[in-house]
């Protein structure tokens, strides 16, 4: 099972898989706001505050926001490695795709540490 | 009279690419562009470029055809001129040996990789190794494949990474192998190509599906292959 899971994770179908997932979860979140929205037309600060105060929608917002940092992972590497290839701008292009990527990497788990601080600080 | 502007470029003499301009007079018929490509190599020897069976069936003479790619002895000159200029050019992507001649190595060497022959190792009946309607059937769309390589040099995925990605050619051809019937290397076939670049980094685009000269749909025998790998057992 765990081989499987490994062999899963390297394989081109992991992050062909996560990509499709995670922009359903997108897309969901996107529609229920919309709806929600559209139904509250008048919405009251109270209003918004309950709504985003539930367990369940800090769950949503947080799966949605992990998915939407997932994708855009997996869609910087493919975009790096299309075109900060060696091929493309010479030797120095490892190093520069590798730089982006750590600096990516930080940013992700600042985002990450910033919705946890935003959505259980109140 | 006709402009037709053709990339010229000779390593030997040039230091870099240009383009040069001809007058052609096609006296009111619809050549094709291969037709074109002849009467002014009688005018200037020097140009050069690939054909052969000048029907469509050997896959020479693909070029790009004022910015399309395809087949100069099927493209008709009606179809490709735009403001009576003609614009011809290697196929995109690969590196130019002279004029119209491009290295096609590099897409050779994808094709080679998805093992482009039957592979079963049980021993071959008297006759020959059957098929039903039904099963001859799923070939077709595949099979007629001519390696022109005019999708696979449209294809963005594969100028950005021709040694890793196999591209819309070869892929075609690796679900010709995989939908038959008589071959047993399925899982062979597929684990070898269960890697985040030879299918997967095809993002949909269908340039492979819009150029084809023999109207094939790479991007869904891709579509296949993707399908065979979410179930495959492996």
């Amino acid at each position: 099972m765990i081989d499987k899971a490994v062999r899963f994770y390297h394989s081109g179908l992991f992050d062909w898989f996560v990509q499709r997932v995670t922009a359903l979860l997108m897309t969901a979140y996107l529609i229920f706001m919309l709806i929600y929205l559209f139904i509250n037309p008048d919405l009251s600060y109270g209003q918004w505050e309950a709504l985003n105060k539930s367990l369940g929608m800090r769950a949503f917002t947080f799966l949605t926001m992990i998915a939407m940092l997932s994708h855009a992972w997996i869609g910087n590497w493919c975009v790096l490695t299309d075109y900060v290839t060696e091929r493309l701008i010479g030797p120095k292009a490892n190093f520069i795709r590798n730089s982006i990527r750590f600096g990516m990497a930080i940013l992700t788990f600042a985002y990450i540490a910033w919705a946890i601080n935003i959505l259980w600080r109140f | 009279m006709l402009t037709v502007s053709i990339y010229r470029y000779n390593p030997e003499i040039d230091q870099e690419p240009y383009m040069q301009d001809f007058e052609f007079d096609a006296q009111g018929k619809d050549l094709m562009v291969l037709d074109v490509l002849e009467k002014l190599k009688v005018e200037d020897p020097t140009l050069v470029f690939r054909r052969s069976c000048r029907e469509g069936v050997c896959g020479s003479d693909g070029v790009n055809i004022s910015g399309k790619n395809g087949l100069a002895c099927i493209t008709p000159i009606s179809d490709a001129v735009r403001g009576n200029k003609l614009v011809i050019r290697p196929l995109p992507g690969l590196p130019v040996i002279r004029d119209l001649v491009i290295d096609m190595a590099q897409f050779y060497a994808q094709y080679e990789k998805i093992q482009p022959y039957m592979i079963n190792d049980s021993a071959p009946p008297k006759i020959e190794r059957l098929q039903s309607p039904e099963e001859r059937s799923k070939l077709d769309g595949l099979y007629e494949c001519i390696l022109c390589a005019c999708c696979s040099t449209a294809c963005p995925s594969f100028w950005w990474n021709p040694e890793k990605f196999i591209g819309p050619s070869g892929l075609l051809q690796a679900y010709r192998f995989l939908a038959d019937s008589r071959d047993t290397g399925t899982e062979e076939r597929l684990s070898n190509l269960d890697d985040p670049f030879s299918v997967f980094r095809c993002h949909g685009i269908m340039n492979c599906v819009q150029v084809c000269p023999k109207g094939l749909n790479p991007t869904k025998a891709i579509g296949h292959i993707r399908k065979m790998l979410i179930s495959s057992p492996a």
